[in-house]
C-alpha cells in the first residue's frame, strides 16, 4: 500500500509542476504590461519604471519564474491592490466555506444518485430506470446558476422555507469558535443545536443546487457500471448457487461496480469545482469563488491568480486521493503497484 | 470501439443517409431534437428580423410587467422586452459555442491525429499539454485564461477551446493511432504520398464522422461553459442581449418575485443545451451504432 502511495505521489509531481507553469504564464507572458497594471491608470512613466524593477520584471522569464516559485514555496501569493490583504491569507479563511459546501453537495448527490443508479440498473425497463436516464439527460443540460435561482425562487420566494439566499448566516447569529473552519461541525462542538440549525438552513438550498448538477454524471455512471457487472460471469455464479438477490447485489454486484464510479468523481469534482464558483455568486456565499468573482470585476489579478493556484492544487490532491481509494477498492491496483 | 479493418456490408454516403433517416424515424426523441435544432437555427439566423420589439429600446413606464398579451416573456428592470431579447440573443450564444468548437476542432483535431499518427515526441509533447490542461478544473481554467487575455468575446470563444482541447485531442488520438497502418494508408505510402499529404488526406477525413460526433456533443457543454463566464461578468457586456448575463441581470429580482427576467433566457440555455446533447447522442447513433449507451 505505502509503494502505491509513494508512485501515485510521484504521478502528481508533474501536474503540479504543470499547474505552476501555466499560472505564472497566465500573468507574465500573456499581452499587456503588468508594470503598468500595478501602477494603476494615473502612474507616470517613472512609477511604473519602479514598479517593473520592483517586481523584477525586468529581468528575464526565466528569472522571474524562479522568484515566484520561491514566494510559493514560502506561501506568498501576492496581495490583494483592492483589500491590501495577502492573498494567501484571505484563501485560508474563505476556503471552509467552499469546502463545507461542495463536500456537503458531492455527499447529498451520492445519497441519491447511487440508490438511484442500482435502481435503474437492477430494474430495466422499469420507471425508476426511466427517471434514472430524464434525471441524468436533464441534470447534464441545467446551468447550475439557473437550478439556484429556481430554487431560491420557489424556496424562499413562494414557499418561505429557506432564508433568504445571503450568505453562510443570518445576520443575528454569530460564528461558532472555529475548530474546524465548518459551521456544521463547528456549532456541534460548541453544543449550540439552534446555530446548527440556522447555518443547515442557509447551507441546504446552495448545497441542494450542486447535487442536482452532480446527480447526473454519478447516476448514469453508477447504471451503466451496474449493468456490466450485473451481466458478469461471477454474478451469474453467485445467482446459480442459490444465493439471496440482495447478497448478489450488495456484496457482489456493488463493491465491483463502485470502481468506475470513483474514477468518474475526478471528472466530477472538476465539475463541481467550476460550478461551485457560480453558486457562490447567486447565494452571496463568503467563499473563494466569490472572492475570485470580486476580484474579476475590480481587475485585481493577484487574488484571482491565487484562486486558480489553488483550486488546481485542491484539485490535483482530489485526484492523488480518488487514484489511492482506488487501490483500497479495488486489491487488483495494488498488487500491480 | 469499431473494428476498421472488418468489410462493412455496405458504406458510402447514400448508406449513411439511409440510416440516418431510418434512425430519426426510429428514434422519437433525436427526431425531436433535431426538430428543436431547426428552431434555434431559424431563430439565430432571423431572429433580429422577427421579434417584436426592439431588444435594446428601453421604456421605463413599462418595466418589470410580468408576461401578457403585449410582452410574451415580461419586461426587465428598465422596461425592454425579454421575449424579443430572448430570441435575438440566440445568434451571439451559438456564434460563441460555434466559433469555440471550429477552433478546439482544429487545435485538438490536428494535434490528436499528429500525436496519435506519428508517436513518438509528438505524441509526448500533446499528451503532456493535454495532462496540464486537465489538471485544472475547467470553469477556472477559462476564468483564469479570459481573465488573464482581457475581458472579450474573443477570448471566451479562446478559453473555451483550450479547456476542451484535452477532448478532442484524445478522441483524434485515439482514433489516427488505430489508423497508422492499415491497407489504405500503407496504400497511400507505397504510391509516394508524404506523411503530411497521408494524414490530412486519408486519416483525418476517415476520423471525421467521429468528430463530428464529439463537436455536437461539446456544443452543449461550449454553451454553458461561455454562458457561465458572462454570468460572472466577463466578456459579453451589457446591455447586449446574451443569455448567461440576462440571467445575472435577473438574479436580483428572483427574491423580490420578478422571476420571468431570468427565467426565460435560462430556460432557452437549457433548451438549446437539451438539443445538443440529444443530438450528439443522436448524432453518435447513426455514425457509431455500437458505442450506444
Amino acid at each position: 500500500m505505502l509503494s502505491l502511495m509513494i508512485k501515485r505521489l510521484l504521478v502528481a509531481v508533474p501536474s503540479l509542476i504543470g499547474v505552476v507553469i501555466v499560472t505564472f504564464l497566465l500573468t507574465r507572458a500573456l499581452p499587456g504590461d503588468p508594470a503598468a497594471y500595478f501602477a494603476g491608470p494615473a502612474a507616470t512613466k517613472e512609477a511604473i519604471e519602479q514598479i517593473r524593477v520592483k517586481l523584477g520584471l525586468e529581468q528575464p522569464l526565466i528569472v522571474q519564474f524562479g522568484r515566484y516559485v520561491q514566494d510559493l514555496a514560502k506561501g506568498d501569493l501576492g496581495h490583494s491592490l483592492t483589500t491590501g490583504q495577502p492573498v494567501a491569507q484571505e484563501i485560508r479563511t474563505r476556503l471552509p466555506a467552499s469546502a463545507e459546501l461542495t463536500l456537503l453537495g458531492l455527499f447529498v448527490s451520492m445519497l441519491v444518485a447511487v440508490p438511484l443508479g442500482i435502481a435503474a440498473a437492477t430494474h430495466p425497463g422499469s420507471l425508476t430506470d426511466h427517471a434514472c436516464r430524464v434525471v441524468a439527460t436533464a441534470g447534464v443540460s441545467l446551468p447550475v446558476f439557473f437550478t439556484g435561482l429556481i430554487l431560491v425562487y420557489v424556496f424562499y420566494y413562494l414557499l418561505g422555507w429557506a432564508p433568504a439566499p445571503l450568505g453562510r448566516l443570518d445576520v443575528f447569529f454569530s460564528p461558532p469558535p472555529q475548530v474546524t473552519g465548518f459551521y456544521l461541525i463547528d456549532s456541534l462542538i460548541a453544543g449550540n443545536l439552534e446555530l446548527f440549525w440556522a447555518s443547515l438552513k442557509q447551507l441546504f438550498l446552495p448545497a441542494l443546487t450542486l447535487a442536482i448538477f452532480s446527480l447526473a454524471p454519478i447516476a448514469r455512471m453508477t447504471r451503466a457500471s451496474m449493468l456490466a457487472v450485473l451481466a458478469s460471469d461471477f454474478v451469474r455464479t453467485a445467482r446459480a448457487s442459490g444465493l439471496s438477490s440482495t447478497t448478489v447485489i450488495v456484496t457482489y454486484a456493488f463493491r465491483n461496480a463502485m470502481i468506475p464510479v470513483v474514477t468518474t468523481l475526478g471528472m466530477v469534482f472538476s465539475f463541481l469545482l467550476g460550478a461551485n464558483v457560480l453558486v457562490e455568486k447567486v447565494f452571496a456565499w463568503p467563499g473563494i469563488g466569490s472572492f475570485a468573482v470580486e476580484a474579476l470585476i475590480a481587475s485585481d489579478f493577484a487574488p484571482l491568480q491565487g484562486f486558480v493556484l489553488t483550486m488546481a492544487v485542491m484539485y490535483v490532491g482530489l485526484n492523488l486521493m480518488i487514484d489511492i481509494l482506488y487501490g483500497l477498492i479495488d486489491p487488483r491496483v495494488r498488487l500491480e503497484a | 470501439m469499431t473494428d476498421v479493418t472488418a468489410p462493412r456490408p455496405e458504406s458510402g454516403p447514400a448508406a449513411l443517409t439511409r440510416h440516418g433517416r431510418h434512425v430519426i424515424g426510429e428514434n422519437k426523441v433525436t427526431g425531436f431534437a433535431f426538430a428543436l435544432f431547426l428552431l434555434i437555427g431559424l431563430a439565430a439566423l432571423f431572429g433580429p428580423h422577427i421579434v417584436p420589439h426592439d431588444p435594446l429600446a428601453s421604456d421605463t413606464a413599462a418595466a418589470l410587467k410580468p408576461p401578457s398579451v403585449r410582452h410574451w416573456f415580461g419586461t426587465d428592470q428598465i422596461g425592454r422586452d425579454v421575449f424579443s431579447r430572448v430570441v435575438v440573443a440566440t445568434r451571439l450564444d451559438l456564434f460563441i459555442a460555434l466559433a469555440s468548437v471550429a477552433l478546439v476542432f482544429l487545435m485538438g483535431g490536428l494535434a490528436g491525429v499528429a500525436a496519435g499518427f506519428f508517436g513518438g515526441w509528438t505524441d509526448r509533447i500533446v499528451g503532456r499539454i493535454a495532462d496540464t490542461i486537465m489538471a485544472f478544473p475547467l470553469f477556472v481554467l477559462a476564468m483564469g485564461i479570459v481573465a488573464a487575455l482581457g475581458n472579450s468575446v474573443q477570448n471566451i470563444i479562446i478559453a473555451t477551446a483550450i479547456v476542451n482541447f484535452p477532448l478532442y485531442a484524445r478522441v483524434a488520438r485515439a482514433e489516427a493511432n488505430v489508423r497508422r497502418e492499415v491497407g489504405f494508408v500503407l496504400a497511400a505510402r507505397l504510391s509516394g504520398n508524404s506523411e503530411a499529404r497521408i494524414v490530412l488526406g486519408q486519416v483525418l477525413p476517415n476520423i471525421m464522422p467521429i468528430m463530428i460526433v464529439q463537436m455536437s456533443l461539446t456544443m452543449g457543454y461550449a454553451i454553458l461553459n461561455a454562458a457561465g463566464l458572462s454570468f460572472i461578468g466577463l466578456g459579453v457586456r451589457p446591455p447586449t442581449a446574451e443569455w448567461g448575463i440576462m440571467v445575472a441581470e435577473g438574479a436580483a429580482f428572483m427574491v423580490s418575485g420578478e422571476w420571468w427576467i431570468a427565467f426565460f433566457p435560462g430556460a432557452a440555455l437549457m433548451i438549446a443545451v437539451f438539443c445538443f446533447n440529444l443530438l450528439g447522442d443522436g448524432l453518435r447513433e447513426i455514425v457509431d451504432p455500437q458505442r450506444r449507451t
